[in-house]
């Protein structure tokens, strides 16, 4: 086929590596949640294009309409955007309780934190 | 019916004992009088199984379904009763000689000693009543166990070094080989029973039943063929009545048991002889013996010297059992036994010494028959034993195995038993000389200088321990001469009656 | 009548639990509400397990929707026999929390606390149970979300960080496994996971059935931690509450394995996964991978509860291994595995939350004349370490029996070797603690000698025998088992 038949493709493909890039390039914490959002985004794409029929109407049986467009990928991703809405609010509720705790929302920063902790503690030991 | 029972109660009563004597650890009266009445029943109970299994009966007794497809089981067969006979018979002495020792040397946690000693036995007699090679595999695995804490009794570095060579040869080579041999058996023959004729018979070739086979003898780390014999003198660091125990009792002759176990019944002794799988073994065997015998000639530390006395007579075993004769069998049967009798007379000689003169090394004990005669006989005894010598009982087995490597024409091994003996001689008959002909030094007669060196004026051991010593040594002529219940069995092992 | 609905009881139950929970508020009620429904789910689990495996393959469909239309669950032994593995760990687990979870867990956030292993136990029920894909990604999620929040309410900060990690990475696992299953939609028109086994081997084997494998193996294989995938686990074990380490241990990894053979075997079938490619090459390599150097990981650790999580890793790679072998012998061993080290870890990590509870911290040197102090916990927990290693006697044993006989019964004697070798690497890791337990002196500071509470201990000392009782008797087990792999092998067909 056609770099047009497969347009939804590419475009699904591409924000899935944008979106992965961003995940673990990112070193602030809630830069990578939005990286994963474009992720998951992505795979939203991904079912939805295939189900759209060109000339397809929405499929409620009425006369004169014949080609419908299939809506069980609709109901999934609207399954999967609820999913992912509830890892999102989870994600931030959990980049706000490690602010609260390390004072940084710095992946780098909190590791070397960590790191510092370990140290410490052997020390004492 | 009867047997079956009996094989419960051999394998109940040390468990029994075990726990009655971690609970009575408080009252040490108390704990000794159970170990000893344990020890006791125990052996009534062995010996009640004689009878039977010598005219032929082969009681079982199915214990677990460990496995959907093999189970854990035990049967009495003459070699394991050989076994269980010796571990229990010898397990009373040795607790009459422990009693005596932890006392005598004021050694803590002397409860823990008792419990893991009968762990050791409980570990012994499953091992010998096995009734297929899991189960073997199973109580020899819970052997290594129990005694490692015998091993770090002191719980001092050098210990915990030490424990760690014995735990990684012990472990090591029973998982890495052994295991993976046994699982290979039950993937090639099906079966992991042990019987007549062997199991591998007519299922591998020549080349696998030999790698087969280096899997076992090297797996059956506890035989303690060369390279895989650290761990021996590495566990000498444990109390001498622990020294005995592995060294004559239960350990080492659990592995050398396993191995005869496993030429005759996983093997079978004709399979192995057309096919010529285990020609290498008793070269093996042979370089260990020699091997060990030289530095047995130079340490100087007693208990090493015995160690190493014993990596070598393990190999007796060893080859006898690989020179594959019906014979060669009945020797290698016999020298489990003589052996053990021999070697743990030599260890309680030891331990006495160490006990009454606080003496470690061969070059100390110039003169101390004087002041100990009846160690040193004992000693005298247990060390012609080791030698070959009549009137003690490793003539006996030697013998056999002599006259088997003969009618072989296997030379080798003709070579080394006559170079060997003359190492034993070599190693033990000066210790002998120097205890009774030698004057003690005469730095002795100045060490109250020191105001605190009481133990030059030292006599005997504890009477437990001198009991103990003189019962072994006893046992080791008697043997000589009265054989015949242990030959009966030896023979049904051999002869396939 | 009730017994034809038990496929979709043994989900709803504690999925019902966590609301009433949530309405109960207080820690008490809470907990037994929690203690109840697992045991509820275990007491429906049993019956459930024993009719798949002399019925067959049961089919239930939810609100009368008969599939493919409506989604089905589908139970046969295998899921049967995970299924109770899970919940008979939560009933093992649910007891212990009560005590365990008031140390470690702020008082008012208990009954979210026991909320969310509901939630989570719903979860791990529901992916094993379903027998549709997409639903399938939804109860992952359910679970994978409880389990984030569980991780979470580590009293160790590094435990947020930790979740944060997970989070991360099991939702880029859980995404991927939907681009998966998209494919496969694309191309047969069905979610239904029977229809697709039948489906699937009808289409050949286009790219397009490679590139969902590919998606459905990584995305799996990240739940599962299957090494190198495995970064998250070790921190997400370690900061977790006691309980909680215990209860994931045990099931999350395990139901994602179970999910893996069943698209291996059931449904892509072995001529496309296999046969066809070198899917089994790569699992060996990774499986060996993961027996070796996790291992080597875990004998360097200073915290017990982080040598535990290598531990599991490592132990990872034996299951997978026994999937590689792509044989039904290879199979038994790894739902055997399965079962027996549910078993042994998740009791190990109570032990280990009992001796956490005694001395404040998990660092090995703390556990320093732990032999004398807390007797009877320091030797359950070297019971279970002798059935990390394989020792006969211990449920880890029967695992290495069918494992190693499987690999010699296809050939494969050098795998036999292997397995030896890295289970000597176990030795040496439990050696360690041996050695500090029983060899050091109590530091100074140390809390007097005495054994966690009774309610923390029990539970911990019920699973380390049924590690051995499994271990001495595993001919219902080890059937068991068989009954697992043989109805993965052989289909829903």
């Amino acid at each position: 086929m056609t770099f047009a038949g497969h347009y939804a493709y590419f475009v699904t493909i591409l924000l899935l590596m944008v979106g992965l890039f961003i995940v673990i390039a990112r070193s602030n914490l809630i830069k990578k949640l939005i990286g994963l959002g474009l992720f998951q985004t992505a795979v939203y794409l991904l079912y939805i294009s295939p189900g759209k029929l060109i000339g397809g109407v929405a499929p409620i049986v009425g006369e004169g309409f014949e080609v419908y467009s299939n809506p069980l990928p609709h109901v999934l991703i609207l399954t999967a955007i609820v999913v992912g809405v509830a890892t999102l609010a989870l994600g931030l509720a959990l980049v706000v309780r490690i602010k609260e705790a390390y004072g940084s929302i710095e992946e780098e920063e909190i590791l070397g934190l960590d790191a510092d902790d370990e140290l410490k503690s052997r020390d004492r030991s | 019916m009867s047997g079956s029972m009996a094989l419960a109660g051999i394998l109940a009563t040390p468990l029994v004992g075990l726990v009655l004597v971690s609970l009575s650890g408080r009252w040490p009266n108390l704990r000794e009088g159970i170990t000893l009445s344990t020890a006791v029943v125990l052996f009534a109970q062995v010996l009640g199984l004689y009878g039977a299994v010598a005219d032929g009966a082969r009681p079982e007794l199915v214990l677990l379904p460990m496995l959907p497809e093999v189970s854990l089981q035990l049967t009495a067969e003459p070699l394991g009763m050989l076994f269980g006979l010796i571990a229990s018979g010898l397990w009373i002495i040795s607790s009459i000689y422990s009693i005596g020792y932890m006392r005598g040397n004021q050694e803590g946690n002397q409860t823990r000693f008792f419990v893991c000693f009968a762990g050791a036995i409980f570990a012994a007699q499953g091992i010998a009543f096995a009734g297929n090679m899991l189960t073997l595999f199973l109580f020899y695995e819970a052997m290594t166990l129990i005694t490692y804490p015998l091993v770090t009794h002191h719980g001092t570095d050098h210990a915990k070094k030490s424990a760690r060579i014995y735990l990684g040869v012990l472990m090591g080579t029973s998982i890495v080989f052994l295991l993976t041999g046994m699982l290979a058996t039950w993937v090639l023959a099906g079966t992991l029973d042990f019987r007549e004729g062997g199991i591998l018979a007519g299922q591998v070739g020549a080349t696998g039943t030999a790698v087969l086979m280096a899997l076992y003898m090297f797996g059956i780390g506890k035989a303690a063929l060369m390279p895989f014999h650290r761990w021996l003198p590495a566990a000498m660091v444990a109390p001498t009545p622990v020294s005995a125990l592995l060294h004559a009792v239960a350990v080492v002759k659990a592995g050398v048991f396993s191995v005869v176990k496993v030429v005759v019944y996983v093997f079978g002794t004709e399979n192995l002889m057309s096919l010529g799988s285990a020609d290498w073994v008793p070269m093996i065997a042979g370089y260990t013996i020699v091997a060990a015998s030289i530095v047995a000639l130079r340490a100087d530390n007693l208990k090493r010297r015995l160690a190493y006395s014993t990596v070598s007579q393990l190999s007796y075993v060893t080859l006898a059992a690989t020179l594959l004769a019906p014979i060669s069998i009945v020797g290698a049967a016999m020298h489990i036994a003589v052996h053990a009798v021999g070697k743990i007379t030599l260890f309680f000689a030891a331990g006495s010494i160490y006990t009454a003169a606080h003496k470690t090394e061969v070059s100390q004990l110039d003169g101390i028959g004087r002041k100990m005669p009846w160690t040193m006989l004992a000693f005298g005894v247990g060390a012609l034993s080791m030698i070959g010598l009549p009137p003690a009982a490793g003539f006996i087995s030697k013998w056999y195995i002599l006259s088997a490597a003969m009618s072989a024409e296997h030379w080798t091994a003709v070579a080394v038993l006559v170079v060997s003996t003359l190492l034993n001689a070599g190693y033990f008959l000066p210790i002998v000389w120097r205890a009774f002909f030698r004057e003690p030094p005469a730095s002795d007669h100045h060490g109250d200088a020191h105001g605190h060196d009481h133990h030059d004026d030292h006599g005997e051991a504890p009477w437990p321990m001198v009991l103990a010593q003189t019962v072994t040594a006893s046992l080791t002529i008697i043997l000589f001469i009265y054989h015949e219940p242990v030959l009966k069995l030896a023979r049904a092992v051999a002869g396939g009656d | 009548m009730l017994s034809q609905h038990l496929p979709i009881l043994l989900v709803v139950v504690p999925l019902l639990a966590a609301p009433i929970i949530v309405l109960l508020r207080r820690s008490f009620p809470s907990w037994l509400v929690a203690t109840l429904a697992s045991i509820a789910t275990l007491a429906i689990a049993l019956p459930l397990l024993a009719r798949a495996v002399s019925e067959g393959v049961i089919s239930y469909a939810i609100g009368n929707w008969p599939p493919p239309l409506g989604i089905e669950y589908r139970v046969d032994a295998a899921n049967a026999f995970v299924a109770f593995i899970v919940s008979l760990i939560g009933v093992f687990v649910m007891p212990y929390c009560r005590r365990g979870v008031s140390s470690e867990v702020r008082a008012e956030e208990h009954y979210l606390f026991y909320a969310m292993m509901m939630l989570c136990l719903s979860g791990l029920l529901g992916i094993l149970l379903t027998g549709d894909a997409f639903n399938l990604f939804v109860f992952l999620e359910i679970s994978s979300l409880a389990t984030y929040v569980l991780i979470a309410m580590g009293r160790d900060r590094r435990a947020l960080v930790a979740s944060y990690q997970y989070l991360l990475m099991g939702t880029i696992g859980a995404t991927l496994y939907v681009i998966g299953i998209g494919l496969l939609y694309l191309q047969t028109g069905t979610l239904n996971l029977a229809d697709l086994a039948v489906r699937l081997p009808a289409m050949g084997d286009p790219r397009a059935t490679l590139a969902a494998l590919a998606f459905i193996t990584v995305g799996i294989s990240l739940k599962i931690a299957l090494f190198p995938l495995h970064l998250w686990l070790p921190n997400a074990y370690a900061y977790s509450p006691s309980a909680v380490s215990a209860f994931l241990a045990a099931t999350a990894t395990k139901v994602s394995i179970y999910v893996l053979m069943r698209y291996f075997f059931t449904i892509f079938g072995e001529t496309v996964v296999f046969d066809a490619r070198y899917t089994g090459v790569i699992l060996l390599a990774l499986s060996l991978a993961a027996m070796f150097i996790p291992a080597v990981v875990a004998i360097f650790q200073t915290d017990v509860k982080r040598l535990l999580a290598y531990s599991s890793v490592s132990q990872i790679g034996y299951i997978t291994l026994g999937i590689s072998l792509h044989s039904v012998g290879g199979l038994t061993a790894a739902v055997a595995h399965l079962f027996n080290h549910a078993l042994t870890k998740g009791g190990m990590f109570l032990v280990l939350g009992g001796v956490v509870f005694r001395l404040g911290g998990s660092a090995l040197d703390r556990m320093a004349g732990l032999g004398r102090t807390m007797p009877i916990a320091s030797f359950a927990f070297v019971i279970g370490g002798l059935s990390l290693i394989g020792i006969p006697g211990t449920a880890g044993f029967v695992s290495k029996w069918y494992l190693v006989t499987a690999a010699m019964a296809e050939g494969q004697w050098w795998l036999a070797g292997a397995v030896m070798l890295s289970s000597l690497l176990a030795v040496i890791y439990v050696w360690r603690f041996v050695e500090v337990a029983y060899f050091r002196e109590p530091p100074a500071g140390h809390p007097p000698a005495g054994e966690a509470p009774l309610s923390l201990l029990l539970p911990a000392l019920a699973m380390i025998v049924a590690c051995v009782w499994f271990g001495l008797d595993a001919s219902w087990s080890g059937n068991m088992a068989r009954a697992a792999a043989e109805a993965l092998a052989g289909g829903w067909k």
